[in-house]
């Protein structure tokens, strides 16, 4: 019974998004569409944080990477076979690189988006989780590895278009980006993107596999002694956390118009886990809801009062994660509302500066 | 300029780097030794360094103010991290991804603080004169090699804070409980170390030298708000590189990783050498995944 | 009479922390079938052992036999699909998942990434949880999560998990630790009747929980085997009441 008022909470959610072309206005439609672009990201980021334990601050790599292969189709497409891409004339490249012809063919290009993330991310996993390497070490290193790439792409200018990033698109599989009733299709690509995920990550997390990803985040010791491998666990959740980030990155990108890496870096990195934190960790429906809220809260309080912001998003995720872990989403489950009432009330006993002699989380560290 | 003198010279540059990066890095690696968790928040102790010397260099004579500034920096930072340490770190000490999150959002609040109250444009410190001239070789091998003394200064500095902090580890009754802690904890605890007071301790210990080493950057470069970030991502890596806890890996480590910036910047650019950095972290892991110094124990293997 | 079969064997392994040996030189047998106790004053090495044979510590040298095969060097799932289980000290149950889980979990056969797809267990595997949820006495708490259940009780899940392996031998670390004592005598009963299809290795301190297994008992002490006999033999050796037992009373009359 549960289970229906459920599914029929998650329809009526879908279908306001797919009617939503006819009720809202091209601006803020093209916003809605550019943060359900996110929402797969955000997606992504349960199964890798929430459901794996699994920190990942580095999602504005994979992101950007969906982005970027997008983009160097929709540059090449339009381009006389022997031409190049505006900004490599202007900084005087004269032949078009391997790594960028290849982009060129529609279906390597589709395919890339996805394929390229995750094949990155896969290389990467590999190496730090066969290692054993601990989950705070692996967040730093995510973070390392994403500034990295943005350095990279920023310097780079000649290949990557530099800070401005890559832009000025016109067509995708020959159908002009400026009418608007492509970019209705491309909004309703982007739900039917979201919604494909949703149910395919609901589908996931309710296997074995999505239980021993739990498992694994309580205790990876104690699944590793019942018999289990946990690398390729581990790796698998990361890639598919990155290929949603890819595919999130690609429709964002359409939606755009450009991709740079100003909205792939650290901040931005940090920001994609805000959103999940928000919504709830371990909530497909909340980390879809905690995205859109966080970034309309972001483009009314930022156009308004821009200093504010970072205050804003600051406060707002030492609260989240201090007095509501399980986010928006823990709001609707008693046990989880309970908790934030004790947390409270220990809050305010503690009258804030005494240190509090029986922490209950201390009891988890010996917790194998 | 001979290329050996360019070698020498991205050399000593290097050393000077990676002594910032030591200073700003000990901190996060003791803590993170004592309690799993890191403080994302470092940075912007390191900011707060950088401020305090401006502050101070406006009201004192310029030839010693710097001087004055490393102790205030030391304390302001030092009470910032307490601060940190009582209301955010300690509640959360059991989820250590938490606390990442939480001290990170710490850190956007402190940086647009600062971006509120001294503007986004870098302020400049300006070196005492004393400080101000280079070491400069005109023949010899060497010939057209030129060493700032304020980086002298700063790796003087630092060799003599690692000395210090070293003497307190290993000849104090304070480090020997740090080191007891740092193997394991609740062992130390059922053994009457107020394992409460020491991590509160170490927390803005460690925090107070990001302060210090704000200060010595300030010489170096304009103080910004987001002055923290620029170092804050190496010095994780240095602790990463450096193993749980211990000085002289951290040492190691920073000295690794700021000979590797410094020296591939001779061949490569800014951007490239920071990508080989992230390659070689990673390398190095896949042959000590515990860092240089690796301290084995049955109650490290918990973790 | 027929000779009994050695199902696990250390050989001169010795294990070191940072210069500390840990286990010295250990030659260790337990035999095929049954029950076996090992204890040992604290820092014995009786827990060290535990994670050299499950492959969480490497030995330095010699090496572990399992049915007469070289497990020393093999990775920690491997060992566990040779047949080794291990219940650790503190209860290691998955918070995040019922008692029902966690159970399953352990039954399952298959634990390859591939296979883990699916949503539902064999029927096999469903008829040695029920066994199992029967054995432990949570077949009505099934769907509460770790939190909801006792100390003592959580202590039995781990127990039930390590059960439902099928592993052929069992490493059960002080599984009586924070135990009343009726609960205590519950567990005895419960690894008594593990006997026939498992072999069990328990390590305890509780001299009258190691009474009521009634087993043969070894005594580690630094690191290498100081006795090794009937709780009867063992409890009258004025050499293991010196290191061991003298401790306990000790403790007891404290």
């Amino acid at each position: 019974m549960q289970l229906r008022a459920e599914r029929t909470f998650y329809l009526i959610g879908f279908v306001l998004l797919a009617v939503a072309p006819w009720l809202v206005s091209p601006y803020n439609l093209s916003l809605l569409g550019r943060f359900l672009a996110y929402a797969i990201v955000a997606l992504g980021l349960v199964l890798v944080w929430g459901e794996a334990g699994i920190l990942s601050l580095g999602q504005g790599l994979f992101f950007g990477l969906g982005g970027y292969v997008l983009a160097m189709y929709l540059k090449l497409v339009n381009l006389a076979p022997g031409d190049l891409p505006d900004f490599m004339q202007w900084s005087g490249i004269s032949h078009l690189p391997a790594w960028w012809a290849i982009f060129r063919n529609p279906v390597i290009a589709t395919l890339g988006v996805a394929a390229v993330p995750a094949a990155v991310a896969a290389a990467f996993a590999w190496l730090v989780f066969h290692r054993r390497v601990g989950t705070v070490y692996f967040a730093l290193i995510t973070q390392a590895m994403v500034l990295a790439f943005v350095t990279l792409l920023s310097s780079e200018q000649g290949y990557t278009g530099g800070f401005n990033g890559l832009t000025d698109f016109h067509t995708l599989y020959g159908l002009s980006l400026d009418s608007q009733s492509v970019q209705n299709g491309l909004y309703w690509a982007t739900v039917a993107a979201l919604a494909a995920s949703f149910i395919g990550l609901k589908w996931l997390t309710g296997s074995h596999f999505g239980k021993l990803l739990r498992a694994l985040s309580d205790s990876e010791n104690r699944v590793r002694f019942l018999g289990y491998d946990s690398m390729p666990y581990k790796t698998i959740a990361f890639v598919i956390g990155a290929a949603l980030a890819g595919i999130g990155g690609a429709f964002f990108t359409l939606q755009a118009g450009v991709i740079s890496p100003a909205g792939i870096g650290v901040v931005s990195s940090i920001e994609m886990v805000v959103w999940v934190a928000v919504g709830g960790r371990r909530s497909l429906a909340g980390a879809i809801v905690g995205t859109l809220v966080v970034n309309f809260a972001q483009e009314m309080v930022s156009n308004a009062f821009p200093n504010v912001w970072p205050f804003a998003i600051g406060l707002m995720f030492i609260l989240v994660v201090t007095l509501l872990p399980s986010g928006l989403g823990g709001l609707f489950r008693p046990e989880a509302l309970a908790a934030l009432r004790a947390r409270l009330r220990r809050l305010s006993g503690a009258a804030g500066l005494i240190p509090m002699a029986d922490d209950p989380g201390r009891d988890m560290r010996g917790v194998k | 300029m001979s290329e050996l003198a360019l070698f020498v010279g991205q050399l000593f540059n290097g050393a000077s780097v990676a002594s910032i990066f030591l200073l700003a890095a000990l901190g996060l690696a003791l803590s993170f030794g004592l309690m799993r968790v890191i403080n994302m928040a470092h940075g912007e102790m390191l900011m707060m360094g950088g401020y305090v010397a401006y502050l101070t260099l406006k009201f004192t004579p310029p030839a010693y103010g710097i001087l004055i500034a490393i102790p205030i920096a030391f304390v302001v930072s030092g009470i910032a991290g307490a601060i940190l340490e009582v209301l955010l770190v300690h509640r959360l000490a059991s989820r250590p991804l938490d606390t990442l999150l939480a001290t990170w959002g710490v850190s956007l609040c402190l940086q647009q603080g600062a971006r509120s109250i001294f503007g986004p444009i870098g302020d400049e410190v300006t070196a005492p004169k004393w400080l101000g001239g280079a070491f400069q070789v005109t023949h010899g091998a060497l010939n057209g090699l030129s060493l700032p003394y304020a980086r002298m200064f700063i790796i003087g500095f630092t060799v003599v804070v690692v000395a210090a902090l070293g003497l307190l580890l290993v000849r104090t009754r304070i480090g020997l409980y740090v080191r007891a802690v740092t193997q394991d904890r609740d062992t130390a605890e059922a053994m009457g170390i107020n394992i409460r007071k020491i991590d509160l301790l170490i927390f803005s210990l460690g925090t107070g030298l990001a302060g210090v080493a704000g200060v010595v950057l300030a010489m170096l470069e304009p103080v910004t708000p987001s002055v923290g970030q620029a170092y804050i991502v190496p010095a994780f890596l240095v602790v990463i590189l450096g193993g749980l806890g211990s000085l002289i890996g951290t040492t190691i480590a920073s000295v690794m990783v700021g000979l590797i910036s410094a020296l591939t910047q001779i061949v490569w650019t800014v951007s490239l050498s920071k990508v080989f950095l992230l390659l070689f972290v990673v390398a190095f892991i896949q042959l000590r995944p515990r860092g240089v110094i690796s301290v084995r124990s049955r109650a490290l293997e918990e973790t | 009479m027929k000779t009994v079969e050695t199902l696990l064997a250390v050989e001169d392994v010795t294990v070191e922390f940072d210069g500390f040996k840990a286990i010295d030189s250990l030659n260790f047998y337990v035999d095929k079938g049954g029950v076996r106790v090992l204890i040992g004053p604290n820092g014995a090495g009786k827990s060290t052992l535990c994670d050299t044979i499950i492959g969480r510590v490497r030995p330095r040298s010699g090496r572990i036999l399992f049915r007469g095969e070289d497990i020393t060097r093999l990775p920690e799932f491997r060992i566990v699909r040779k047949g080794i289980c291990r219940k650790f000290q503190t209860p290691g149950v998955l918070q995040s998942l019922s008692v029902h889980d966690n159970l399953a979990l352990a039954a399952r056969k298959t634990r390859d990434w591939w296979h883990a797809f699916g949503r539902d267990l064999t029927k096999a595997e469903r008829e040695r949880m029920e066994d199992v949820l029967a054995l432990i006495g949570l077949a009505d708490k099934r769907d509460y999560l770790p939190s909801q259940i006792s100390h003592g009780e959580k202590q039995w899940l781990e127990i039930g998990m390590v059960v439902a392996t099928e592993a052929e031998l069992l490493l059960l670390d002080e599984p009586t630790a924070g135990m009343s004592p009726q609960e205590t005598s519950d567990t005895a009963d419960l690894i008594r009747r593990l006997v026939g299809r498992h072999t069990v290795l328990v390590i305890d301190h509780d001299m009258s929980f190691v009474e009521q297994l009634d087993a043969p008992v070894s005594v580690l002490h630094m690191g290498a085997l100081l006795k090794e006999g009937s709780i009867a033999e063992v409890r009258s050796d004025p050499e293991v009441a010196a290191v061991y037992l003298g401790r306990i009373e000790d403790a007891a009359a404290a």
